[in-house]
């Protein structure tokens, strides 16, 4: 393994001091247990935004943190959820009276420590609710499956809640938007490197140099299938098709398309890629009116990349292009 | 030997001392059909079960797997950490203040453990999870009570059934947790928590002989 670490047990704290250096005045970092807060919380009488996952996914859900985003974050260990004293400690430190709304992944380790959280602060007498986002279209939703995998769409979903929170949303309301958002949001991804997660060393899984990995999740975990190796315009295709066929997207829809990077990609390819994206909608006569493309939810220095689709309304859309001062987000202020 | 609150936190020491002998283990297994944290995820826990033990013993050996059960719950994460952090948490419950274990309270408490996992978890047997193995371990228990074995035998019972019921998940497809998002390609794989439940409940039963 070749990293730039110290003690691999150590990468996440190491890294949050270095967060907290990089963004002085924008976020204030605590540690043990680590919450990454917004640096004017608790801002009185607005919904506190308060999302969550493991580390390796930067700059999810740390870099979203501030104005117009997130009040706080918790940063598990590598790929692994936060405790339920990292919910209750942030929450603690963002709560400004009006409610609190938790973002979660839909993984079962996710679920149960924010469930858990969220039992104990309701028992405490915080109005809190909960939003599971679970956009992955590469897992079925079925009783032989733990259901849908949050990924890409986790990003839009925050953005948008974050904006109405900061405008003065009530919770009810923000509760609404959020599944709204999760309802008109799919997303899938694929691989052709596997990433190293520095406390185990190797690489998650191995490649042949012609096969990648398709449908695949954000921690390392093999995808759907092996395919063999295809050239751009076929790795679009294998992605876009499932996700347009779920929801499913139909000509007249306007749209929001997230071109992501899972960490290792360069932008070089990531915009070609996305290029062919937007080709393929225009033909389908689908109207991109919104785009994100970077590494904004990775998976290490994985090499691959995920399309996230999300279908606009007028509502949506003011969300989206409200103000935003985070990190990895910054439009309008 | 009576098994009270010195002989549970002793066993629950030499549990984490096989769960770091493991680790590696418990990663590759998770590495094949998960996100390769298990191991790791559980000797961290375990870390700080050992640190809080170092602290204060309490006083019964339901305190102490409240300790533990509490300690998993608030360090670990991941789907590991409030399973087994239920599991213990409904063990402890189960035993109440009682000064030592018996046979009948230690089949009791792990009937009330796996209660808890499936409470949480919703999975049931056959589902590719530690349920597979908590289940006939707790089984094995009740029926090894029921012909007034000792504690240790009623423990040995539990992980031998624990053990076949780890193995049985090998040609499963998974349903519940990550590995079920690999459908098909889940087969073939030992569940890293069925084994690290094994493993828990093997070196509880070696804890047990040797008391
Ligand atoms: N719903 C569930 N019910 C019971 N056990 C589960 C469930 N989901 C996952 N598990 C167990 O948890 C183990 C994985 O634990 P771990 O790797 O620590 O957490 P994570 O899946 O969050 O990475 C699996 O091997 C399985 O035995
Ligand atoms: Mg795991």
């Amino acid at each position: 393994m070749k990293k730039i670490v110290n003690d691999p047990a150590d990468v996440v704290a190491d890294a949050l001091r270095g967060l907290a250096a990089a963004h002085p005045g924008l976020l204030r970092v605590t540690e043990d247990p680590a919450v990454v807060a917004r640096a004017d919380a608790p801002v009185r009488g607005k919904v506190a935004v308060v999302s969550g996952g493991g580390s390796g996914h930067e700059p999810l859900h740390t870099g979203f943190v501030g104005p117009g985003m997130l009040d706080a974050a918790c940063p598990g260990a590598v790929f692994t959820s936060p405790t339920p004293d990292q919910v209750q400690a942030a929450v603690s430190q963002v709560d400004g009276g009006a409610g609190i709304l938790l973002v979660v992944k839909n993984y079962t380790g996710d679920v149960l420590n924010f469930e858990t959280a969220a039992e104990l602060l309701a028992a405490d007498g915080v109005d809190v609710r909960t939003v599971v986002i679970d956009d992955d279209v590469a897992v079925q939703d079925s009783l032989y499956t733990a259901g849908r995998r949050g990924v890409g769409g986790t990003v839009p979903l925050e953005k948008i809640v974050g904006a109405a929170a900061e405008a003065g949303a009530d919770l009810d309301t923000c509760e609404r938007l959020a599944g709204t958002v999760i309802a008109n949001t799919r997303s899938m991804g694929m691989a052709l490197t596997a990433p190293t997660v520095p406390h185990v060393g190797e690489p998650s899984f191995t490649l042949a140099g012609d096969e990648m990995e398709v449908g695949i999740g954000i921690h390392g975990e093999p995808g759907r299938r092996r395919a063999a190796l295809a050239d751009a315009n076929g790795i679009v295709t294998a992605l876009l098709d499932p996700i347009l066929s779920d929801l499913p997207f139909t000509e007249g829809d306007r749209v929001l398309l997230f071109t992501n990077s899972m960490g290792g990609t360069p932008l070089l390819e990531l915009y070609l890629a996305h290029g062919i994206a937007e080709r393929r909608l225009a033909e389908r006569g689908i109207a991109v009116e919104r785009r994100l493309v970077g590494p904004f939810i990775t998976s290490l220095e994985m090499q691959g990349m995920s399309l996230t689709m999300l279908r606009l309304d007028d509502e949506l859309l003011r969300w989206w292009d409200a103000p935003v001062h985070t990190p990895a987000l910054r439009w309008g202020l | 030997m009576p098994c009270d609150a010195a002989a549970v936190a002793a066993a629950i020491r030499a549990a984490a001392a096989v769960i770091t002998t493991h680790r590696d283990e418990l990663v590759r297994l998770d590495q094949a059909i998960g996100d390769a944290d298990h191991g790791e995820n559980l000797e961290r826990g375990f870390g700080f079960v050992v640190s809080s033990l170092d602290g204060e013993v309490p006083d019964n050996p339901g305190a102490v797997l409240k300790l533990v059960a509490t300690t998993l719950i608030s360090k670990v994460g991941g789907a590991a950490g409030p399973l087994y952090g239920t599991a213990f948490l409904r063990a402890a419950t189960a035993l109440g203040d009682a000064p030592v274990l018996t046979p009948e309270s230690v089949a009791a408490a792990l009937r009330a453990a796996v209660g808890g996992v499936v409470a949480r978890g919703k999975a049931e047997v056959g589902d590719k999870t530690m349920v597979d193995a908590l289940t006939p371990a707790a089984d094995a228990a009740e029926q090894t009570a029921a012909v007034a074995g000792e504690l240790a035998e009623v423990l040995r019972a539990a992980a031998d059934a624990a053990e076949a019921g780890a193995e049985s998940t090998v040609p499963l497809i998974a349903r519940k947790g990550r590995a079920s998002y690999l459908g098909e390609r889940s087969v073939g794989h030992l569940d890293p928590g069925a084994r690290s439940s094994a493993l828990l409940l093997r070196s509880f039963a070696d804890s047990a002989a040797g008391a």
